[in-house]
């Protein structure tokens, strides 16, 4: 695998009434040419890009978590396309999920406040999307791995694009931070071979076959 | 053949309270891990039907181990979710042989049901790697309460020539679910979304 690891410069996504403060963003490109047999053609390109923000909820209970969810969705979108620019272009995308790690002074519903805006910032823009997008969260400190799934864009089933990459940003998240998470790639698991349905048989109707 | 066994683990994670509020019903997800032999590994193997058959055999033996810890009739299971760690001589798609095309269908006999699919994760890695395991609502995948993850690992597993599988069961969705979306009294559980 050749790893690219690069932090986008510019942090302009510090919006949403205040609420949504970036300190940093990861982008994690990997692109797997081989993996002990045949070269792959096309390699697959899969990543991720995180976003490091402020939580605005930490060290006690908050009750109303909805404006937060509001307002993270100009980063979901800003964040869904720089990850589609560095995978080659919205026609190429052909998995996604997301993924969200909450400091230790959050709480983990605070990490659900992700699936509106991160999936939507991804379905927004990659089309035709109808299949739901593959989550996971946590609450850690800083340095903790996620594993963020990744699955077919517009059939569920697809048994071929069911995949899964890892994130872990060393200084992050900090106790009052939370780190955001989109994951895509380009194409199935390079020696994709245990059967089920494939891309090219997608009805593309109801988000699953 | 059947799945070689060298350990078979199970975690219950409840929890009672979250940031300073008691939870009027302590939340509770079980684990049920396995390691096993990769009959595959170290050399290519075109026809993965070995590891097709142990994902059909893990996917009866984790999910009885999962919902036994539970201690609950199968009938209460509310989500689930299943992922693989395979050892470094295996190959990515090792995981993807087990958990996909055999393992769904014995897990929801194991938690009645199961209109959902089975969401899923996996890598390859050493001893000690950890992974989250994705879980959803049993029965309808848009349930937004019950989206959730458990990590879980072991310290001396996967061996180079082993695979780790888990799957995990929960009786309820996250602790204080406030984030909207569809709700579990709502479904009605025919196409697995909704």
């Amino acid at each position: 695998m050749n790893e690219v690891k690069a932090v986008a410069r510019d942090a302009s996504a510090t919006e949403g009434g205040g609420l949504v403060k970036v300190r940093k963003f990861v982008l994690h490109v990997e692109e797997v040419l081989h993996e002990f047999g045949p070269s792959a053609d096309p390699p697959q390109l899969k990543g991720y890009i995180a976003a490091v923000t402020a939580n605005p909820y930490a060290g006690r209970h908050v009750k109303d978590l909805l404006p937060l969810m509001e307002a993270l969705k100009p980063l979901g979108i800003q964040m869904a396309e720089r990850l589609i620019a560095a995978l080659g272009g919205k026609e190429r995308i052909k998995a996604y999920g997301k993924s969200a790690i909450v400091g230790e002074n959050g709480e983990l519903e605070h990490a659900a406040l992700w699936h509106d805006p991160g999936g939507y910032g991804m379905r927004q823009i990659i089309k035709p999307s109808k299949a739901i997008v593959p989550s996971t969260k946590k609450v850690g400190g800083p340095g903790t791995v996620v594993d963020v799934p990744l699955a077919h864009v517009n059939a569920a089933y697809v048994r071929s694009h069911f995949d899964c990459i890892e994130c872990r940003i060393a200084d992050a998240p900090r106790a009052n931070e939370i780190v955001w998470i989109q994951s895509m790639a380009t194409g199935p698991r390079i020696y994709a071979r245990a059967g089920g349905l494939e891309d090219k048989d997608v009805k593309g109707e109801d988000g699953l076959k | 053949m059947s799945a070689v066994i060298r350990r078979l683990v199970t975690v219950v994670d409840e929890t009672r309270r979250e940031m300073g509020k008691a939870l009027a019903t302590p939340t509770r997800k079980a684990a049920a891990i396995a390691v096993i032999e990769n009959p595959c590994a170290g050399r290519y193997v075109e026809n993965l039907d070995e590891l097709i058959g142990i994902g059909e055999e893990l996917g009866a033996i984790l999910g009885g181990m999962a919902v036994e810890a539970l201690g609950i009739q199968p009938s209460r299971a509310e989500g689930y979710g299943k992922a693989a760690i395979v050892g470094e001589n295996g190959e990515w798609e090792h995981a993807a042989a087990i958990l996909h095309p055999k393992l769904g269908a014995p897990l929801r006999k194991a938690v009645e049901k199961g209109a959902a699919l089975v969401p899923s994760a996996k890598k390859m890695g050493g001893p000690g790697s950890r992974i989250d395991v994705p879980l959803g609502h049993k029965d309808a995948a848009f349930v937004r309460s019950h989206f959730d993850a458990m990590e879980v690992g072991l310290p001396d597993a996967p061996r180079a020539n082993e695979i780790l599988v888990a799957v995990v069961v929960t009786d309820s969705g996250r602790p204080l679910p406030r984030v909207g979306g569809l709700k579990k009294e709502e479904i009605k559980g025919e196409d697995g979304l909704r």
